[in-house]
């Protein structure tokens, strides 16, 4: 830890929102009691989906993996309690359509008994790969929301190397304080997990930004740098502006540096990681331990108990909300995330899964239904406050329009979806959601041209096939034709092959009238032929 | 005045020379306009348009033979696309639009002829002769052509669900315009 203040820079434009995050924070990190039941989506991550990795009425143990990653972009789930799986169906999953996924159901046994783990902690004699593979092992992605496999974004593999490691503890978002609880409390595993991180990335500093409205968890994050006396450990305060948590944003607050257009923060050297993924890198290497649970916070006006709980993975978001006292008589929206970037959830069955950082009850009050959009009148307030340095309103345009090649011209792919312009737009209008919905519509309209391609590829090959097959068929054809065209000879050979035959015949014939003139006594041995045989007949 | 016109007549043959020589220099082999439209075409090799596959379709609208606005499984966005590329108007579709689907084979009914085998434009279907056939269903292009010449009737189009993987955010409401000018209008008036 250093004395000395840092530079820090600006990103352009973001917002003052009322934190309303002290609502939360008033208790330490609860845990809550075990759930009867876990419901545990196989896809909880960026990637492919984890498959299968266990039967129906199989007991499990806490710990034990019961989806195995696919591919390299995938991440395996583990079981978070020791129990029974009842069922591997369809159930509802938190995601904005509301729509079903894949889900291993267990019941749990209320032992909680674990696996055998085998501890690590002894990383740096780790190869960097196997180092990786123990994070991917333990399924852990990024728990900042997006849910990333960690151990990508581990590998320092690029042609500069990495330069700066970021822990990302800004937690911009109003409402969300879980990160900042983890700061205050579990400070020592973070610098631990930081460590590790850096030791992968062989990245030569390692910065920690926390926004400078939580001077609790920097003092606790400071000590327990003092402690271990890491002097490549940093922690930086950030202004609290949102969106300052944005991955980009960060990088640019803390070094300066902008991410290209369409790139990657690997790209200059940068990787960011969440404050808590860096958790459960420590957990997965010092203790061995999968990623099983995550501090969410629960907060609003609909809920009695505002608090940060310990959820185990596949929890019921009903559970969780028992567990902080139940609903308030004001509840009228359940949000996933925060006010700013989380989704509506139509129902409270759906699971806690490991990218589930808030569970927001928003009071009528909190959440008031959007008065009815007006025209764009073209004030540019939006792009005065695009963290990203778009143009919003012409984003918009665009995307109304549904023309989707102008509306990349626009940089779409680079808005971060952060909320900042629907907020401070006077129309109301709902600008976000036309981004989103262009967004999804370019892609499946690439997945469209994919398949067209495909499709096409298919059919010229299809018709190659058939002119070949038809040429092929022609040609003995010809064959055939040429041979029987050339009959003329053929004939003459069979009409002297039958000649032949003829006379041969007639020689035997003559040959049996001569016999019995000159050897009248062997009349009898005619009927047992055993002399010698009559040359012509033997051929 | 004979400088003049043997300067015009020298200035026609170097140039008529030059206009020669790029002809056959930069050369464009086959049709760019047709390629552009082929390529805006779904694919799918239905012929509901009534040609024998997209490629034929597009030549046909390269000649200017043909509307644009006769591939139902592309539907209006289809349509726009061609309207874009080819500097015409945008027509409302001439046939149904038809959502995206899949051949479906009942597996046990299939009695193992290969007549939608040899129908399929894309290859899609897998079989042999009295062995149950089954659909590629990543190849299937939803045309339609294999269920007619199944004597046995066992091939069902199922629309493609929407999941997970395909789930898009739907459009946003439109701003109720003539209402907000109505206010606008009043408000200032």
């Amino acid at each position: 830890m250093t004395n000395h203040t840092p530079q820090l820079w600006r990103f352009h434009g973001g917002l003052h929102l009322a934190p309303n995050k002290a609502q939360s924070t008033h208790a330490p990190i609860a845990s809550m009691p075990l759930p009867t039941r876990l419901i545990i989506p196989l896809q909880q991550h960026i990637g492919t989906s984890a498959e299968v990795g266990v039967e129906i009425g199989a007991h499990v143990l806490k710990g034990q993996v019961i989806g195995r990653a696919v591919g390299y972009v995938s991440a395996p789930i583990h079981a978070p309690s020791s129990g029974t799986v009842v069922e591997i169906a369809e159930r509802p999953i938190p995601h904005p359509s509301g729509m079903s996924a894949t889900c291993i159901v267990i019941d749990t046994d209320g032992r909680d008994e674990w696996t055998p783990v085998q501890a690590c902690p002894d990383y740096q004699s780790l190869d960097p790969s196997a180092l990786r593979n123990r994070i991917r092992e333990a399924g852990i992605v990024g728990l900042g929301g997006a849910g990333f496999p960690a151990f990508i974004k581990l590998n320092p593999a690029s042609a500069h190397g990495v330069d700066t490691l970021i822990l990302n503890g800004a937690e911009c978002e109003p409402y969300i304080a879980c990160d900042d609880m983890l700061m205050r409390e579990r400070a020592d595993a973070i610098v631990r997990g930081a460590q590790i991180m850096r030791h992968a990335l062989l990245a030569k500093r390692c910065l920690i930004g926390i926004e400078d409205n939580k001077p609790e968890a920097f003092a606790a994050l400071a000590q327990a740098i003092r402690q271990c006396s890491d002097t490549g450990i940093e922690i930086v305060p950030v202004p609290t502006i949102y969106p300052a948590g944005g991955e980009k944003q960060l990088i640019k607050v803390l070094t300066g540096k902008e991410v290209p257009s369409g790139g990657l923060p690997l790209e200059i050297g940068v990787i960011c990681h969440n404050v808590a993924t860096a958790v459960a890198v420590d957990a997965a290497l010092n203790q061995g331990r999968p990623l099983l649970s995550r501090v969410v916070t629960v907060a609003g006006a609909g809920v009695r108990t505002p608090c940060n709980l310990d959820v185990l993975v596949g929890t019921p978001v009903s559970a969780v909300i028992a567990a902080c006292g139940g609903y308030t008589d004001d509840a009228k929206r359940l949000i996933m995330g925060g006010p700013m970037m989380g989704f509506t959830l139509d129902n409270d069955a759906v699971p806690i899964v490991k990218t589930s950082n808030c569970i927001l009850v928003a009071a009528a009050a909190e959440a008031p239904d959007p008065p009815p959009a007006l025209p764009c009148i073209r004030c540019g307030a939006c792009a005065e406050v695009c963290p990203a340095l778009l143009l919003p309103q012409q984003l918009y345009w665009h995307s109304r329009a549904k023309e989707f090649d102008k509306v990349q011209d626009y940089r779409l792919f680079d808005c971060i979806e952060c909320g900042c312009c629907a907020y401070v737009c006077p129309s109301h209008i709902p600008l976000v959601q036309y981004y989103r919905y262009a967004k999804t519509e370019i892609w499946a309209q690439e997945r469209d041209k994919r398949k067209a391609d495909l499709a096409r590829q298919r059919h010229e090959f299809r018709l190659q096939r058939q002119q070949r097959d038809k040429a092929e068929r022609d040609a003995r054809m010809q064959q055939k034709k040429a041979a029987l065209n050339s009959g003329g000879n053929q004939d003459a050979r069979q009409k002297a092959a039958i000649q032949a035959a003829l006379q041969r015949v007639k020689e035997k014939q003559l040959g049996a009238a001569n016999a019995p003139e000159a050897r009248p006594d062997r009349s009898k041995d005619e009927e047992h032929p055993t002399g010698p045989v009559d040359p012509s007949q033997s051929r | 005045m004979l400088s003049a016109i043997l300067a015009i007549t020298l200035l026609a043959a170097a140039f008529g020379l030059l206009l020669g020589y790029a002809s056959i220099r930069f050369r464009v082999e086959g049709d760019p306009v047709m390629e552009k439209i082929d390529a805006l075409l779904p694919q799918t090799q239905c012929g509901q348009c009534g040609y024998p596959g997209c490629r034929p379709y597009a030549e046909a609208i390269a000649r200017g033979e043909v509307d644009i606005n006769r591939c139902a499984p592309g539907g209006d966005n289809t349509v726009v696309a061609l309207a874009d590329l080819l500097g015409l108007d945008p027509k409302p579709l001439e046939v149904e639009e038809q959502g995206p689907m899949v051949a479906l084979i009942d597996e046990d009914t299939c009695i193992g002829c290969t007549l939608c085998i040899q129908a399929c434009p894309v290859d899609a279907i897998v079989g042999a002769a009295k062995h149950m056939h089954t659909v590629i269903e990543l190849e299937c292009t939803g045309c339609k052509l294999c269920v007619p010449p199944c004597p046995v009737e066992c091939i069902d189009m199922i629309p493609v669900e929407e999941d997970l993987a395909n789930w898009k955010w739907p459009f946003p409401e439109t701003p109720p315009k003539s209402e907000a000018a109505d206010r606008v209008s009043t408000s200032t008036g």
